[in-house]
């Protein structure tokens, strides 16, 4: 007996969520958006290893689209970028940008690294 | 536990509400739209839900905090994913991977400067009325 996918990726994005305000509630204080690049890099650092490691159907909807999926989020990630912008510091916005891409990448090269050599 | 601990443990509960919500509109258009075109629509579509509403929370401070968390860190939060997005980069040819980004970043920031127009917009409009909708 096992869920519809749907209800395993809700199940799964409600924790993402809850686990993602949580960060933000620590990380918040800061000037740069530090909470929102941890968020994305370790859950698609997560997600890199669900996906490497060959995990199971529910367990990729449940963890993988679920959780890490919600855990991670680009609409407040494009947000706090024009924000960054718009408040002049347009360095910091391209810094940003550039940044979450390359560690987000990078911890899913890790993930393959450590999972799938 | 005191009044404020209290509070926070109500609002991490909406949040994951919303989430879950969130969570679960993302997996339907997953389905309709396999592979990295549904995670783009997302990602684009959120984006520009999420500039309209925080422009116009903004503008208006209509929306409390519960209401914010709700939108934006639950609903919005969920819906849109950085890392489907990033390891759909990292797991495709190098041609796909260039465009995935450059296209993603591109709308998801268009997105949100499109929402803050028309809230700007529905700013104006409510004010030159003589009306504070807001």
């Amino acid at each position: 007996m096992t869920l519809p996918p749907a209800y395993l990726v809700g199940l799964g994005g409600a924790l993402g969520a809850v686990l993602r305000f949580g960060v933000g509630r620590v990380m918040d204080p800061v000037a740069f958006p530090g909470g929102t690049l941890t968020v994305n890099v370790l859950g698609s650092f997560g997600l890199g290893l669900l996906t490497f490691s060959g995990a199971g159907t529910d367990t990729i909807y449940l963890l993988g689209t679920g959780v890490c999926g919600a855990f991670t989020t680009f609409s407040t990630f494009s947000f706090e970028t024009v924000r960054l912008v718009e408040d002049g510091r347009r360095r910091d916005g391209v810094l940003y940008a550039g940044g979450t891409l390359l560690s987000a990448l990078s911890a899913i090269w890790l993930a393959w690294f450590l999972v799938a050599r | 536990m005191d009044a404020s601990d209290q509070s926070q443990l109500t609002l991490a509960g909406l949040v994951g509400v919303s989430g879950f919500v969130g969570a679960t509109l993302r997996y339907h258009v997953s389905v309709a739209i396999p592979g990295l075109g549904g995670t783009l629509v997302v990602n684009t579509l959120g984006s520009f839900l999420l500039g309209s509403f925080l422009y116009v929370a903004m503008y208006s401070e209509r929306f409390g905090p519960t209401t914010r968390a709700m939108i934006s860190t639950g609903l919005l939060g969920s819906f849109t994913t950085y890392s489907t997005f990033a390891v759909g980069t990292a797991t495709t040819t190098p041609f796909l991977a260039v465009g995935n980004v450059a296209a993603t970043y591109g709308l998801g920031i268009a997105g949100v400067l499109v929402g803050r127009r028309l809230a700007g917009v529905v700013r104006k409009r409510t004010s030159s009325d003589g009306v504070s909708a807001w």
